[in-house]
């Protein structure tokens, strides 16, 4: 496509960041944006649709209360119980609960129609959300172990003297540079790689029938999008597997800083 | 800190690892605010609601496990007592036929007494009666002999010494004479 004679140009990633909506701190690159009007509405929205559909809290639940309660079940269960233990989950459920909704509603808002926008797509967002996790991480590991957390988390056991310096270096890049970064680039790049696929689709198909027409471009196009329907649906599976692999990360991070000293 | 300069730098093909500081704040501030609400309002309150349907359920089982007990520990009693109940029967039973059986042993012997006591009264008074009998018999035929012996033998006898002394050793014959029967039946008694 891109060698036709029309020109194609294919979208940028630049453009993935849209015109800010007020000029605030433009200095520092974008101004306030469509993607932090999205954040405040995932928080507005989650805190509503969760407080009001167990404001009952009846023992026979409505539709909408069983669908919270299996949301909130699933987080309780799924992500705290099974990988925290049944001795320290409790504590944990707001965090897991909050980070695994709010990356769902952010992912998803990449699916709707007008929003179309995953928040983590871009990096400020995911960078912004791993390192909460990566800072709670921290202070857990020395609120249960003191300074030895560092040793925990550095020298590994049963591993030959000689080798030691060599790997104290590799674990620590390991543990604490390098895991945050994968925690929030997997998500951020998923969700950017889903956005520009639609970007492309739908560029695609605007030039192909806007700006070439004919034959091939009206049956060109048509094809792309049929064919992105079922990349559509695929976009949303991985919105809602990024979103629960995020969340089970951050779970199994909290269980490692809890229990540092049992590996 | 990302410079400004870099990310003017990336204007033109923006590198997505760049992050937009207003962004991440706005993810910061967002989450922060949402991790309250959740741990303030949502979390307590989906907790009290699986709380409560737990306690529900197991109050339920724990009511059902009660009510079968108490039918268990009820059907125990009434077998119980109805055991009583056929023992206490048989007891009864038991008990009357000893009664009856007593009271007919009871009746018999009466009825024994009283039968060796009316045979020996039967046996007094007929003794009684024989005896008068035999006293009145032994005047009358004492008599009536007489009688006889003086229509038959006329004037003769009408000295009363003889006639006396006749009839007594008449009488006294007969007297032997029964005795000696009497004697004989008694041994062949």
């Amino acid at each position: 496509m891109a060698t036709n004679e029309g020109g194609f140009q294919p979208p940028t990633i630049s453009e993935t960041h849209l015109p800010e909506i007020f000029p605030w701190m433009a200095e520092w690159g974008t101004g306030f944006g469509k993607n932090m009007l999205m954040v405040i509405l995932s928080v507005i929205v989650i805190s509503w649709f969760f407080m009001w559909a167990i404001r009952k809290q009846s023992l026979v639940p409505s539709r909408t209360q069983f669908i919270a309660e299996s949301g909130y079940g699933f987080v309780r269960h799924t992500l705290g119980r099974d990988i925290l233990g049944e001795k320290h989950f409790r504590q944990w459920i707001p965090l897991l609960f909050a980070v695994f909704f709010f990356v769902l509603v952010n992912n998803i808002f990449g699916a709707i129609p007008g929003l179309q926008l995953p928040t983590f797509s871009h990096a400020g967002p995911a960078y912004a959300l791993a390192g909460i996790i990566w800072i709670a991480w921290i202070v857990l590991g020395f609120r249960t172990h003191g300074p030895k957390f560092i040793k925990l988390m550095t020298v590994p056991s049963g591993v030959p003297k000689w080798l030691l310096p060599l790997l104290v270096v590799l674990e620590f890049l390991s543990n604490f540079i390098i895991r945050p970064l994968t925690h929030s680039l997997r998500l951020m790049a998923v969700m950017l790689a889903g956005h520009i696929i639609v970007m492309l689709a739908g560029s695609g198909v605007e030039f192909l029938v806007a700006q070439q027409g004919g034959l091939d471009g009206y049956g060109l196009g048509a094809l792309i999008l049929v064919g992105s329907i079922p990349l559509y649906f695929l976009e949303l599976i991985m919105m809602v597997l990024q979103a629960f692999v995020f969340a089970l990360l951050t779970a199994i991070y909290i269980q490692g800083s809890i229990e540092a000293d049992a590996h | 800190m990302i410079s400004a300069s870099l990310i003017q730098a990336a204007e033109g093909d923006a590198n997505p690892l760049l992050p937009n500081p207003w962004e991440a704040l706005v993810v910061i501030l967002g989450f922060l605010v949402l991790l309250y609400v959740v741990k303030k309002w949502i979390a307590p309150a989906f907790e009290k609601a699986y709380q409560t349907r737990i306690e529900a359920i197991e109050g339920g089982l724990n009511e059902a496990e009660k009510a079968k007990s108490e039918a268990e520990a009820m059907k125990a009693e009434y077998e119980k007592n109805l055991g009583d109940a056929r023992a206490e029967a048989s007891r009864m039973r038991e008990e009357a036929r000893a009664e009856g059986a007593q009271i007919v042993a009871e009746h018999k012997e009466k009825a024994a007494v009283e039968a060796a006591r009316i045979t020996e009264q039967a046996q007094q008074q007929i003794a009684a009666e024989r005896a008068s009998a035999a006293h009145s018999l032994k005047a009358e035929v004492g008599s009536l002999a007489t009688q006889l012996a003086s229509r038959i033998v006329g004037e003769a006898l009408e000295d009363d010494t003889r006639s006396q002394r006749v009839v007594d050793r008449f009488l006294a014959d007969l007297d032997a004479d029964q005795s000696a029967q009497a004697g004989q039946t008694g041994a062949a008694q």
